[in-house]
């Protein structure tokens, strides 16, 4: 799996000590740039695009720094949004915070789950037994009477968060979904610097390897498996909260292939690989949908994939990492 | 009448054999996933969508070149093929040394390029292709009404199931190709085109995708989407089976399309999930599937 | 809710315009052009662009322009019933009326929901916020259309709603700002079930799709027929979708029913039929009732499987001079002939622009209450009424598919049976469940 990253320039610069790194320095006016946003783009768009830059960064999680490619990801999205959804449609005095929680932990118990059985196997079985895996929770989705079926959940109320601040106002919503985004990127990049992301990554060089070194490896990527599991289904609890409904379409394999799409865009085993890829990905579909060309989304979003695998494996993020080093390199001779 | 768990039995006679059916169709289809994967290493991700362009190619055979049904059954598997091969040639052979996950994303971007082309192109309700004329109708078996085309497709399914079968376990192209699975720089040193096997089996697993399209165009309707989520429950076969052997994938096929069959009997509301559900079984069971070799 | 993002500029739209819309040439409007142009910073050029055209909201509501927006599945499963179809329909509706009200110019957006709720709802969203539409139309899957209206209501905007068959739109789902136009459940459900018992059908196997919609008409079938003093033998529920319904198929010949009714919707109804076909389910006496199908269906299934299905519909291009006339005109663009839906998109554009024309205001409620007031007298309807709830109440037609040999050419292909009138056709007020009629 060694093919899949390029992150050993983020790693080196993130291991830095307490210096203002030039890392640091972009991480800080990108937060600048979003406190700022919804003042100038429209905030439920750019809330679209921080939930699902929080799904593909989750999924990346597992492919860039495991090793793992999970074609099965939706499930965890649609589970974090309808249990979410349900509970605030259903007990409508309920806080947010709680109804979020909720769908988190729906999305981990199901992760452990699936997990469970599917690290027993490596490569394209993996991801196999993921995109079944998922498709068995579509069929369960349809069938369950709480989701509605095709209709889907619908009305979901936004609510009030700590019954101070009103989540019907967009902008007040946004600044509580890059809260959430922010926390979630922050854990995710404390997760790959840690020891623990260290030992996932020998996983993912060399599985084998890091056996003999005496380590579980197993446990190592049940556990990476249910974090990533969990903040997928923060990100469809989010989702459900931005847009007040779950759907099946959140369920469907092609979610699951999307996301993907958002990540190898945007750069696989890259921090903000997965930010950039979800940036354009819902850009391009936003500009699509409107266009004559509506009707190609498929075959352009396929056209894209293709192209990423044959010559853009990096992915713009990490092709900008390569372009820094190299120009790094030639400073230093 | 003799009854099984409240069900005739003559009833559930008539469910199993539509099950064999069904699993007609599986078998066909993880037998090209099994070949593929043997000497490619990499899941054809879209195999669903060249089984539905068999289907295509058939109908629009039919519809501006007067292909009739039989020449398609033939004619297609070979231009699909051939199509199979292009890509082969054109696209997977620049990745073949990378990971095989590339592999699997490079044919899933495939797989929606052809699907939405022929959204775009044709609609998606699908349009029907009429069963030929010899075999319509249909036999009265004691135990039900079977439809003569039915059991023609689960007859050309197992012939040509077990003419693959037989082709790469009893030949010696076929120990070429076992040989290359095993060391392919080996073989290549023995004086062996392996590129070109390679293009060739890419081709044979395209083509019995093709081939299990034009037999069920007549069955069901013709739509772009057709290939999409059938491939899906036929991972699930793959899994169950595992990917070790030829003859597995062909048994897992058929097994899975019976055990669907009387899913459908008795319990009618789990039939879409209970091949993933017994793929949940043999994972805690037996991980690496009933015919697998590798852990 | 939605305090909207408050730079006040006023935008070009950068969606498809239709032809004749004339796009305001202010100052401002070339600015926007000129910074679109600018639009080519490498890596988030896409990105930029979304987020310009995203974050620009409008000044005034009554700005001068009426803009419809087209909402519908263009790429997926629905795409023949209503699709890029349905949108030509609307241009058409455009055209004919001038393309221009009271002298200001319309202009039509159109989206493709993906027939998935939440772009269709953010689309729409998007729409109100930042394009400042006034009316949308389309619309087709339900989960799609319940969303959207949810946010028509809060958003104070008019949709017309073609091509959903849920009744609960109109239903429990029914809000002061939508209309539901060419059809629901409850008149198909109804209408078929119950000429089939009149002829004589009386016991019935069902075939359910196993989710809420198919339990819905289920329910609403078991009702007419036992009304009617029928009797369901038995049913079956298969999964959502099924592409194999031999087996069903065999259980239903074993059951001995008459009638074998088909509790599901698009491609299930057309596997469902081709297998029955093949199994020779109507040779060996059984008939069949399909309770959801659409022209688009019966084209692709061919008339050699589906003749003899009996089914109710909305409209036909083939009922009098006045709609072969319309669906000559729209074949000649499309290539192909209008179904129930791209007609009433037709209809129902025209009445909407009508109620705008005579109120001369897009205020919602103004234009909707003149749209209760005016009978509908097209092509479409003859004097069909839109009731408190959003219905728009219309005579539908129970029809019969032709066998081949009766079929004149490749769209030939219903008997009208009967004219339902609408009053009998439609869920009565009193049983309905909507706040606004409730007493």
């Amino acid at each position: 799996m060694a093919v899949l990253q390029q992150d050993h320039q983020a790693a080196r610069a993130g291991s830095a000590p307490r210096r203002i790194t030039p890392l640091g320095v972009l991480y800080l006016v990108l937060f600048l740039l979003g406190l700022l946003a919804p003042w100038v783009a429209y905030p439920v768009f750019l809330m679209k695009i921080l939930c699902f830059a929080l799904f593909a960064s989750a999924f990346n999680l597992l492919l860039g720094f495991v090793g793992l490619l999970s074609f099965g990801h939706a499930a965890f999205l649609a589970t974090g949004a309808y249990i979410t959804g349900f509970l605030l449609a259903e007990y409508p005095g309920l806080s947010p915070a709680l109804g979020i929680v909720a769908g988190t932990l729906g999305a981990v118990v199901l992760g452990t789950l699936f997990g469970a059985l599917a690290i027993r196997r490596q490569g394209i079985y993996f991801a196999m037994i993921t995109l079944a895996l998922a498709q068995m929770m579509f069929f369960f989705f349809i069938q369950a009477p709480f989701t509605h079926g095709e209709d889907g959940l619908h009305g979901v109320p936004r609510g009030e968060l700590f019954g101070v601040f009103d989540l019907a106002n967009n902008h007040t919503l946004y600044y509580f979904v890059f809260a959430i985004f922010v926390a979630a990127f922050a854990l995710i990049r404390r997760v790959v610097h840690s020891p623990f992301g260290q030992v996932l990554k020998a996983i993912r060089e060399n599985e084998p390897r890091a056996i003999s070194l005496g380590y579980h490896t197993d446990a190592y990527k049940l556990v990476a498996f249910v974090l990533s599991a969990g903040l997928a289904g923060l990100a469809g609890a989010t989702k459900t909260l931005v847009f007040q409904l779950a759907s099946l379409g959140d369920a469907s394999w092609h979610m699951s292939g999307e996301v993907i799409l958002m990540t190898l865009l945007g750069g696989v085993g890259t921090l903000l690989g997965p930010l950039v890829g979800s940036g354009l990905v819902i850009g391009l579909q936003h500009q699509l949908a409107q266009s004559a060309l509506g009707d190609w989304v498929s075959v352009i979003l396929g056209a894209i994939f293709v192209v990423c695998v044959l010559s853009f494996r990096s992915g713009i993020i990490g092709e900008c990492q390569r372009w820094i080093a190299r120009r790094q390199q030639r400073e230093d001779k | 009448m003799t009854m099984i768990f409240g069900i005739p039995l003559m009833v559930l006679f008539g469910q199993l054999m539509l099950g064999l059916i069904n699993g007609a169709f599986y078998a066909l289809l993880s037998l090209g996933l099994a070949v593929i994967f043997g000497l490619l290493r990499i899941i054809n991700f879209a195999h669903g969508a060249q089984y539905m362009l068999g289907a295509f190619a058939a109908l629009l055979g039919a519809q501006y070149l007067g292909l009739n049904y039989w020449a398609a059954l033939i004619v297609v598997p070979l231009v699909v093929g051939a199509l199979g091969i292009v890509v082969e040639r054109l696209l997977l052979r620049r990745i073949q040394h990378l990971d095989h996950l590339y592999g699997l994303l490079l044919t899933f971007g495939l797989a929606l390029i052809f699907e939405g082309t022929l959204v775009n192109l044709f609609g998606v309700s699908g349009s029907s292709y009429p069963i030929p004329e010899a075999l319509s109708g249909g036999f009265k078996l004691s135990f039900m009404f079977l439809p003569t085309y039915r059991a023609w497709v689960l007859v050309a399914a197992l012939v040509v199931c077990f003419g693959v079968w037989f082709l790469i376990e009893r030949t010696r192209l076929g120990a070429y190709l076992r040989a290359g699975t095993e060391n392919p720089e080996l073989v290549q040193a023995f004086g062996i085109n392996v590129p070109l096997m390679v293009s060739l089996t890419y081709g044979l697993g395209v083509a019995l995708a093709a081939f299990a399209g034009v037999l069920a165009a007549p069955l069901y309707p013709v739509s772009p989407t057709m290939g999409s989520s059938l491939l899906i429950v036929v991972f699930a076969v793959v899994v169950i089976g595992g990917m070790g052997s030829i003859l597995g994938a062909i048994l897992t096929g058929l097994a899975m399309g019976l055990i669907e069959g009387l899913t459908k009997v008795f319990y009618p509301e789990a039939a879409n999930t209970v091949i993933f559900v017994v793929m949940v079984m043999v994972l805690m069971l037996r991980p690496a599937g009933l015919f697998g070799k590798e852990a | 809710m939605h305090a909207t993002a408050s730079c006040n500029a006023t935008a070009t739209s950068n969606a498809t315009a239709t032809s004749n819309a004339t796009p305001v040439a202010s100052p401002l409007s070339r600015r926007i052009t000129a910074a679109t142009r600018r639009r080519l910073l490498p890596l988030s050029a896409l990105m930029m662009g979304s987020l310009l055209s995203a974050g620009i909201a409008q000044a005034d509501i009554s700005d001068g322009v009426i803009k419809i927006g087209y909402l519908a599945d263009m790429s997926g499963t629905y795409r023949d019933l209503a699709g890029p179809g349905g949108l030509d329909a609307l241009k058409m509706a455009v055209e004919d009326f001038g393309g221009s009200v009271n002298g200001m110019p319309i202009e039509v957006l159109s989206a493709d929901d993906r027939n998935s709720a939440d772009v269709g709802a953010n689309t729409v969203r998007g729409w109100i916020d930042q394009q400042n539409v006034d009316m949308v139309a389309g619309l087709v899957a339900s989960s799609v259309s319940i969303a959207v209206t949810r946010i028509l209501a809060e958003q104070d905007t008019l949709g017309i709603v073609s091509g959903s068959a849920a009744s609960s739109i109109t239903n429990e789902h029914c809000t002061p700002n939508h209309v539901h136009w060419v059809y629901d459940t409850y008149p198909l459900a109804h209408g078929t079930a119950k000429a089939i018992v009149d002829e004589g059908g009386d016991s019935w196997f069902l075939l359910t799709a196993d989710y809420a919609f198919g339990h819905a008409l289920e329910g609403d079938v078991e009702k007419v027929v036992n009304e009617n003093g029928g009797t369901i033998v038995g049913k079956v529920r298969h999964p959502f979708p099924t592409s194999d319904f031999s087996s069903y198929i065999l259980q239903a010949q074993g059951s001995g029913a008459k009638i074998v009714g088909l509790a599901n919707a698009g491609s299930d109804t057309v596997n469902a039929l081709t297998t029955a076909s093949q199994f020779g389910v109507v040779q060996a006496g059984q008939s069949l009732a399909g309770l959801l199908i659409f022209l688009n269906d019966v084209h692709a299934l061919g008339l050699e499987v589906a003749q003899g299905l009996q089914l109710t519909t909305g409209w036909y291009w083939d009922l009098n001079d006045e709609t072969r006339a319309w669906s000559q005109r729209y074949h000649e663009r499309n290539e192909r002939k209008p179904t129930m839906v791209q007609a009433g998109i037709y209809s129902s554009t025209l009445h909407y622009l009508n109620a705008v024309a005579a109120t001369g205001s897009d205020d919602t409620a103004t234009v909707r209450a003149k749209m209760g007031e005016t009978p509908v007298n097209d092509m479409f309807a003859n004097n069909g009424t839109i009731r408190a709830d959003g219905r728009m109440v219309h005579d539908m037609y129970l029809v019969k598919v032709k066998a081949p040999s009766d079929s004149q050419g490749e769209w030939d292909v219903y008997d009208v049976i009967r004219t339902i009138p609408g009053a009998e056709a439609y869920r009565p007020l009193a049983d309905s469940q909507c706040e606004l009629v409730k007493g």
